[in-house]
Order: structure tokens, then sequence, then C-alpha cells
């Protein structure tokens, strides 16, 4: 076996990931540890300063409920993330979330984040619920503030620790285990409390990039499924893995769309000036109460564009020329100002692509783009796993005690169904639309729920340490199994004894894209093709196990793409297990292609223990 | 190539045990050549464009060249980030030349306290106010719904 030295921390809290979610929990845990002698370890894969899905930096929040302004309340809010996603959604964690993230907005503004303001100092809306920020160092900010409070509080924190399994005591979480991607060192972590926020799943399905581009995923291609791998395996119950995000955006440098949509009130038109929001109003009808609510539910947005390109009516364009004449149209009789406002609004369409997808600004500049003078193509991008955006994949989590039905509660919100292991971010499931600051706030409250637990269960699992060598060696063997047989073949990727973790992602994504509704099928499948996707997960499952790494660096990618795998076939069992269509813009069972609340206004749910997958209905609750 | 290492400029930070781009990059994607002393990104496929190595690097050694399966050559999008603002100079394939010029940070560095100047407002564990609210919300008290 590789020999890495083996370094055991004792904690009594400890938060894996390092993003948005984790560095609230930091926040917040640290005052409550501290107060109550207790200590909170923060574990990252990379540096907390850029890690995470906001590690380039963002050109808006995009959860600010401003409930002080009297315009809007948590309420609004919860209507508006039930009816995006077509009924489906935890109300009692939308609404707790929506309650504290106004504070979580507020902190960053206080530790640094510039937030634009109008004339009357009031933050500019970038739509009701979004504001738009100068923020490209928006990550750095609140990393600073997670790690202040971890150090003068008396915690730790670990960098380019990959956390890879949980380690359990019986039904209770008991820890994880992770390696350095710097130095052969095995960590093992000891805590009495666990939160799992280490962000969705990204490269499970095959991008539209396949070239140098493959990077350029819409969601950071780091983040990998370490959230669903690590809750999955220690039993957690988890909700809506059929809930994938599509998110339509700039084609191909995945600009934001957000900013032209909503405060530059752009169009998107088809090849032949068709505008499908309007000429496809008709199919909304198609789907329920739904179709029926502004906002338009994003999948049902998606999916009038996407008619138009099964119909050949492709490329859809954003109308950024026009959207940006119409805005300085108003002064065009008056040359100074109209100079002016183009020169404003010229400066706030790049900001809004350097500030979070660099990427695009250069697309622009290699096809001499100026938005105020030609429309960008716009498409439907490879689908992602993302519960804190319009996706709603993650664990199913106890809800707050004074707002959660008794169905969903039990004792400590943000507790999955294992004792003692937490989740937020992209790790909870069906709580949408928490994005950047309701990931934080929920963080926070996820935070001080796990000092409660605590305190309450303040013994330290028992690990067994026959277990951890078990998973010490079956985490490293990937090393082994290189070392052992690269010798035999003139090619360091092509052996036969093993499999490099590339290959290995590319099979993965092949299977996916073409029978679990990825791009090249149309976002279109049925129960055969799903079967048929679970047969050769299957035979990827068994090759898992000759996965192999030349070094450290290889070994984190096997272990990302296993982790894929499992985000995989959770996904494909769900949305074989729902009989039926309820987000045709994220994906279509032309086996059962509508809507069907009779059966289906319930969320599906599956838990992986022993070997064994269970499906189940659970009936969902509303509380506003 | 996504992010590339200029290697005249490069000075693999000058031997210490880690480069600058190794330890921001979120991919783990950059990695210093000893013998030549020289980083490099191993992975350009699974480079995000992120620019945090770019942005990072102290000797300005770190440039992008955008994905060659989808851009046109001939743009660049150099950045220069300073402690309050970001400068950046984008060229256009035609030979046109942007400059903007943004914010990032209203604060100094390290600044930051973790109650943002609220205070210990909640100290009761079983509150389900977090411990700057509602003082953080500017609020009178934590909304819950009405019964």
């Amino acid at each position: 076996m590789a020999k890495f030295e083996t370094v055991e921390v004792t904690t009594d809290i400890l938060l894996c990931g390092g993003g948005m979610a984790a560095c609230g929990a930091a926040v917040e845990a640290s005052y409550w540890a501290k107060k109550n002698g207790l200590k909170v370890t923060l574990v990252d894969k990379a540096a907390m300063d850029r890690s995470g899905a906001v590690a380039m930096g963002l050109s808006a929040i995009n959860q600010y409920v401003d409930i002080t302004s009297g315009n809007n309340t948590v309420e609004d809010y919860v209507n508006y993330v039930r009816n995006d996603l077509m009924g489906i959604t935890r109300e009692d964690l939308v609404y707790d979330i929506a309650r504290h993230v106004d504070s979580s907005v507020h902190l960053f503004e206080k530790w640094g984040l510039p937030i634009w303001k109008d004339e009357q100092g009031n933050f500019v809306h970038e739509g009701r619920w979004q504001l738009m920020i100068n923020g490209e160092s928006y990550k750095v900010i609140v990393a600073e503030a997670a790690k202040n409070a971890l150090t003068e509080r008396g915690g730790e924190y670990f960098e380019r620790v990959f956390i890879t399994a949980p380690l359990m005591d019986g039904e209770r979480i008991a820890g994880a285990v992770g390696f350095s991607t710097r130095e052969e060192k095995f960590y093992v972590f000891k805590a009495k409390a666990v939160l799992a926020a280490m962000g969705g799943a990204v490269h499970v399905f095959k991008p539209r990039s396949t070239g140098e581009g493959l990077g350029r995923a819409w969601y950071p291609p780091w983040n990998s499924g370490s959230s669903l791998y690590f809750t999955l395996i220690a039993g957690a119950e988890q909700t809506c893995q059929e809930v994938r995000f599509i998110p339509v955006r700039f084609k191909d440098g995945y600009g934001p769309v957000g900013a032209w949509f909503l405060l530059f009130k752009s169009r998107a038109t088809n090849a032949f000036g068709g505008e499908y929001m309007v000429e496809r109003k008709a199919e909304l009808d198609n789907w329920g109460s739904y179709g029926k609510v502004k906002p338009i539910p994003a999948n049902l947005r998606n999916y009038l564009g996407m008619l138009d390109e099964f119909e050949g009516k492709g490329p859809i364009y954003m109308r950024t020329e026009e959207a940006i004449q119409k805005i300085a149209e108003s002064l065009k009789d008056d040359p100074k100002a109209y100079k002016k406002k183009m020169k404003e609004l010229e400066s706030e369409a790049w900001e809004d692509f350097l500030d979070m997808t660099i990427s695009q600004a250069i697309l622009w500049a290699g096809t001499n783009v100026q938005p105020e003078e030609k429309s960008s193509e716009i498409a439907a991008a490879e689908p992602y796993f993302i519960g804190s955006h319009s996706g709603a994949s993650g664990a199913w989590v106890s809800g707050p005690k004074d707002l959660a039905p008794k169905e969903y509660f039990w004792g400590y919100e943000y507790m999955s169904t294992v004792k003692g292991l937490f989740c937020a971010g992209d790790a909870s499931g069906a709580s949408s639309h928490k994005f950047s600051s309701g990931s934080h706030a929920e963080g926070r409250a996820a935070g001080k729920s796990m000092v409660r637990f605590v305190l309450d269960n303040n013994t330290l699992p028992n690990v067994d340490a026959a277990k951890v060598d078990e998973l010490k060696k079956k985490i490293l063997y990937p090393l082994d199994l290189f070392a052992e047989h690269s010798a035999k073949s003139s090619d360091p990727d092509i052996n036969p004894e093993f499999m490099k973790p590339k290959m290995f992602m590319f099979r993965l994504q092949k299977i996916m894209d073409e029978y679990a509704a990825g791009v090249t099928s149309g976002f279109k499948t049925n129960k055969a093709k799903l079967e048929r996707a679970l047969e050769l997960i299957a035979y990827l499952k068994e090759d898992s196990e000759k996965l192999a790494a030349s070094n450290l660096h290889e070994l984190m990618r096997c272990h990302e793409n296993i982790q894929r795998m499992w985000q995989a076939e959770v996904h494909v069992r769900t949305i074989l297990f729902r009989e039926e269509t309820r987000w045709p813009g994220y994906y279509l069972r032309n086996d059962f292609a509508k809507l069907d609340e009779a059966n289906w206004k319930v969320f599906a749910n599956a838990t992986y223990k022993n070997g064994q997958w269970e499906m189940k209905k659970v009936p969902v609750i509303g509380i506003v | 190539m996504p992010s590339f290492v200029i290697m005249e400029k490069c000075d693999g930070c000058k031997g210490q045990d880690k480069t600058a781009c190794m330890y921001i990059c979120p991919n783990d994607l950059m990695v210093l050549d000893k013998e030549k002393m020289k980083a490099w990104n191993m992975e350009p496929e699974m480079c995000w464009e992120c620019y945090n190595c770019v942005k990072i690097c102290p000797q300005q050694a770190i440039d992008v060249r955008g994905y060659a399966d989808f851009v046109p050559m001939g743009a660049s999008v150099v950045p220069l980030r300073g402690s309050e603002d970001i400068m950046w100079t984008v060229k256009f394939r035609n030979g046109m030349v942007k400059r903007f010029k943004f914010p990032i940070r209203t604060t100094t560095e390290g600044s930051a306290k973790p109650d943002g100047g609220y205070g210990e407002v909640t100290t009761d564990l079983a509150s389900q106010c977090l411990y700057n609210e509602p003082e953080a919300l500017r609020l009178k008290e934590l909304p819950t719904l009405k019964k």
C-alpha cells in the first residue's frame, strides 16, 4: 500500500467544504462553540479565498428579500420558489433561509463587498430579489470573515484536503476521512457533528464543449458531487435528485443572462425574428397552474426556447443591441448625456462578465462583439446538480422547530436523516433559489443548529480503527494499482489492468448524455433508455475498482469521478421513479410526457443502505 | 490553452515550497517544475478560466488564451488587481482595445469582523435568531409564521 502518514484530528464540529455555506457555518458555529467550550474545524479541498462556486466572483446577489423595504415578505419569496419549482419545494426550509438571508447580505456589505447603490443610497435591484454588486472579490471577503471567526475563537481550518468518505458509528456520523492533495498524508477527522457543504455536481453529463473548452462548464468543474456521495454513503435520505438544472446562458462562454433579461429588459428572438416567449405562450397552458404564474418558472421559459430549437428555428439571440439602445433612447436629444449613458451601460455589460465569467468576455473580444451593436447567441447548457439555484437536488433535512410541519421535523434544523450529519448549500435539497447569499444564511443556521446538537449529544462517537485502515487502503488503492501495472504498457494511460479517471469520466458522460436526457438527446428520455443507463452504470461501477492514479492530483480525480458516478445513478433512478414530466425545460420523459398532479405532486426520495436502493413518495406539505 | 505561464516572466516564486498559482488554483491545476523553476498548468482542459492564478501572480507571468475549440484567436483579457479595485484591458481580435475599472472591496484586507459590527445580540442558543440577529436583519424581530 502507498505509504501515507495518517494524521488524526479530533474536533467537536467538522465543516466539510469551504464555499459560501461552509463559510456561513464557520461564522455562526464559531461563536456558539466558543461560548460552550467546543471546537470547530473546517476542511476545504482548495484555498478558501477562491474555493467553491463563487471562486471567480459574482456580478449579482440573487437572493435578497429586502424585508425592511416593506415591498416584499418572506411569504412572497416562498410563493415565488414554490411556483418556480412546479409545486415541489420544502416551504419550511425556503422560509427559514429567506428570513435569515438579508442579514447575510448586510454582513457582506460590512465586511467590504461593494453593493450598487442608487442616488438615494438604496441597493440597486437587478430584479425583485436580485442585487447588483461589484463582486470580483466576493468570495475572498466572505472567506476572510470565516477564517477570522475560526481563528479568533479557537477553531482551525485545513486547505487542500479532499474529503472522500464519511466515518460512521452505527447510525451516527463520527467524522470524515480524506487525503491531502499536496503531500502524502491521509486525514482522519473525528467529530460529534459533521456538516456536508461540498457543493453540487458538474461534468456528470457530457458538456457541449469537449476539447479545451471542457473546463468551461457553467458551474465550476471542481464541484464533483462530493456532497451527494458523502451524504448518500452515510445513509442519508435524498430528495429531488431528479431536479437537475439546465441553465440557458450565452452560448459556449456561459456568461450570465440575468442582468440582460432583468436589468436591461432584453428580448430573446429566434432566426426568424420570432420571440418564443410570445409565440409559444399557449404552450404554458399545458403545465397546470404553474404555467399561469409570474414570473414564468425558469424551466418553462427554457422549454419554450427549446421548442424553437427542436423545430430548427435557432439560433436564439439575446438582443443586447436593442435593449441598450432602448434604455439610452430617452436621452437621444441630449448627445452628451446619451454618450455618458451609453458608456455607463457598456461598462455595466462588461463588468457582468468580468466579475464572474471572464471567458465570455474573451469570446466577445475574440468575435469582435460590442453588445451595444450586435446580438449574442444564447443556448441551453448541459444539466447540472445545484440545489442552491433553480435545481433542487440534495439531502432530506429537518426543518426549523417553529416552521416545520411535524413530518419534516426531527429535532435539529438542517440535520439529515443520519444522526449528527448536517447539510447546507448544494448539499441540502428541496430548498432552491438560495444562491450564494441564501447558502451562506443556511450555513449560519445549520452552524447554530449543530452546536445545539452537540450539547445534547456531547460524546465522541466510536470509530473502528480497522474500518479506518480499510478505508485508507481503498482510497489509496488507485496509486497501488498504477504502481503495480504501469510498466507493462508503453502508454501510461492505456493498460488492460486499469483505467484512468479522465476516460472514466468520459464514459459516464456519454452514458448520461445519450440515455439520461443530455444535450445531444434533446433533454429527452424514457423508461427503456433509463434502464439501459443503469445497466451501463453497473459496468462502470465495477470498473471504478480499476481506477488508477499516477500522482496525488490523479488520485483526487479518481475519487471525484466515483462521486460523479453515484450522482448519476441516484439521478437516473429518481427520473425513472417519477412517472411524469414536471419540469419540461429540464428533462422530458417521453413515455410520461405530461404533468400528473394527481399522482406526482410529491417529493421523490431515495435512500441507499446496505447495497439496496429505496425509492419513495413523500407528501408535499405547505406552510404559507 | 486556458491559463498558461509566460516562461520569460515566471520565477517559480523564487523556490518557495509552493507558488502563488499553486496555492490559489481552485482546481489544483498549477504545478511547479522544480528543474526549470517554472510553473505550468497541467490540465488546461479542466481550467475554468477563473483567472485566480492570473490575478495572484506577483510576476504577472500568467495569461489566458481563450479555449481554442470555440474562441477565434487574437483576443486577450488582462486584469490588474489592486487592493481596492481591478483594471481590465480587453483587446479585441480586430485590434480594438477597451479598458474598465471596477471596485473590489470597500474595507482593508484582513479587517472583516465576523459579527459585522452588529455585536452579540442573541445569546440564547434555543432562539431561532442567529447571534447577530435581529440587528443584522435591520428588523425588530425575526419573521415567523403568523399562527
